[in-house]
């Protein structure tokens, strides 16, 4: 416990040295809410029962699904790569440290790291375009976004195994997620989409990710906000994930 | 320290293949307890696929390997804990600071030196608060170094570990790895430069096209090397007199340069330097050498490119 304590201190540490990288992590998702909000505007929403809502707070779980994506799964890939790449796992993988405290290391920093930025989207939705925050559904709002952390944080050390070298790493993780995020009814709703494609997107993870952060922050969500089916893909893409790195992962640099 | 009687390193009938190519071609050794062991040899000869076998990266084709008594592609926590490995790559490039690093890298071992201890073996206290990033190439070398022997290692295995040291840098290294065999600590590296494996290694092997061509205490190669090499320029029908009249055993240089091996230089020099003075011959650039490990090196792998073979 506390090798994983350190470990994760230091990468804590480690992130925040580099403040550029750290900066725009969280600016990020901050200018897709402008984008949208601008593009789509902000108008108030009312249902027939009187609830009512900004556009904003509908847009904001697209743009955590984004954001989780990009913070577990591009970076981490990426990040992996580079470090194999350059000596250091394989010169961690020299030391008694089991290799498992070092992943779980990564990961739980990933989640920190998440929950920081849905804190500041929230705050920054809230004060600006009066986005409405889950109060029934906080639980689901939380657990969906941490299982989405974890699960494309596995997904991510998967696909490090796929990627020869740090040079191709940009064009193969964006090959590989963008086309995703584009049919899994995160920028376009997927009703105008041809079906075959639709299933598609639906076989694959971030249009789970995505409608397990719909329903759960969703303010006029009277239930719990649990998508139960969602969150069980969910747990199986990371399940898959898991096993694909453990099989497959690299310490050492790829010739 | 745990006492052990045998080897620290044993290597029987190792082989390596990378497909079709055998990069590790039946190789056996010892390197007995607080031995220097130093691997020569040139680039692609398969030093560093034997010492990453030793270390557990890889694993052998066939043979067998023991380090401490472990096999080390196991990846037994008690094996780590006793190894320190530099490699061939520098490998911490972080945006911790060194002395971050070190601590980090110490949590990693049950039982380990204190960061400051460590920052004075490498000699990086100046820079203990300097983040690992923006450090020159030779003082990542030495955190390298350090991170190797935070986990007070029994064993340390070094992979070129000073290259592209400046030479005080370098002999500061030398001093540094001699104090930590004082300690009894077993050192293998591998190595280009031959004051390094003259200046530490307590034996030596020479490794060529994935075999061992020389391997031997330090001492009884240096005996080999007993004997010296004179050269000199000289006209050429003094050569040739030499040769004939005077069974001077002569190898004639493209440079223009005479060579004669001795292992009786006064009395060679003296017959020499006579008969040149009697033909007025001006010896220029007459030079007596001792041989060296280099030159035994040298001889080594252009025998081994000749044969085919070992000596």
């Amino acid at each position: 416990m506390s090798r994983l304590w350190m470990q994760f201190k230091f990468d804590n540490k480690s992130f925040w040295r580099n403040p550029a990288a750290a900066v725009f992590t969280f600016v990020f998702p901050l200018v897709f809410l402008f984008v949208f909000t601008t593009i789509f505007g902000d108008d108030e929403i009312t249902t027939p029962s009187g609830k009512s809502a900004d556009m904003a707070t509908f847009y904001i779980p697209s743009i955590l699904a984004l954001s989780i994506v990009n913070v577990s799964y591009t970076s981490l890939a990426m990040q992996m790569t580079i470090l194999r790449d350059g000596g250091f796992l394989k010169q961690v993988y020299g030391t008694p440290l089991p290799v498992r405290l070092f992943i779980m290391s990564k990961v739980l920093h990933l989640v920190f790291i998440g929950l920081i930025l849905i804190a500041i989207v929230l705050t920054f939705g809230r004060i600006i375009y009066d986005v409405q925050l889950p109060t029934n559904t906080l639980p689901a709002a939380t657990i969906s976004a941490i299982l989405g952390i974890v699960t494309f944080s596995a997904l991510g050390l998967a696909m490090t195994s796929f990627i020869p070298n740090s040079d191709a790493a940009p064009a193969i993780v964006n090959a590989s997620i963008l086309p995703l995020l584009f049919i899994s009814d995160i920028f376009i709703p997927l009703h105008e989409a041809p079906d075959w494609l639709s299933f598609i997107g639906s076989l694959f993870p971030v249009y789970h990710l995505s409608h397990s952060l719909i329903t759960a922050f969703d303010p006029f969500q009277e239930a719990s906000g649990f998508e139960w089916s969602h969150l069980a893909a969910l747990t199986g893409w990371g399940i898959i994930g898991s096993i694909v790195a453990v099989r497959r992962f690299s310490w050492i640099p790829r010739i | 320290m745990e006492i052990i009687s045998g080897p620290a390193i044993s290597v029987r009938g190792l082989k390596k293949s990378y497909g079709d190519v055998a990069a590790v071609r039946d190789i056996s050794f010892d390197v007995m307890p607080g031995e220097v062991f130093a691997l020569l040899g040139p680039n692609g000869a398969g030093k560093t696929t034997t010492i990453e076998i030793l270390e557990g990266y890889r694993q052998a084709t066939s043979g067998e390997v023991s380090v401490l008594g472990f096999n080390p592609t196991h990846r037994m926590p008690e094996f780590r804990e006793r190894v320190g490995i530099v490699l061939q790559q520098t490998g911490a490039n972080t945006y911790l600071t060194v002395r971050e690093t070190l601590d980090l890298f110490g949590s990693y071992y049950q039982d380990s030196r204190s960061t400051d201890e460590v920052l004075e073996l490498v000699g990086l206290q100046d820079q203990s608060a300097a983040v690992v990033k923006r450090i020159s190439g030779g003082q990542k070398r030495r955190l390298d170094v350090g991170i190797a022997l935070i986990g007070q290692p029994d064993i340390l295995f070094l992979d070129e570990p000073t290259t592209g040291f400046d030479p005080q840098a370098r002999r500061a290294s030398w001093e540094m790895i001699h104090n930590l065999t004082n300690l009894g600590c077993t050192v293998m590296l591998t190595t280009h430069y031959m004051e390094e494996a003259e200046f530490l290694a307590s034996s030596i092997g020479i490794m060529v096209s994935g075999e061992i061509a020389l391997i031997g205490p330090k001492q009884n190669l240096q005996s080999k090397s007993q004997g010296s090499r004179i050269s000199f320029n000289a006209t050429p029908q003094f050569n040739e007199m030499l040769q004939t009249d005077f069974k001077f055993s002569l190898t004639l240089g493209p440079d223009g340069f005479s060579t004669m091996e001795s292992t009786d230089v006064a009395n060679d020099l003296y017959q020499l330097t006579t008969l040149a003075k009697q033909q007025s011959v001006n010896l220029t650039n007459l030079q007596v050498k001792t041989r060296t490990l280099e030159d035994i090196y040298i001889e080594t792998v252009e025998n081994y490119s000749r044969t085919g073979r070992p000596a």
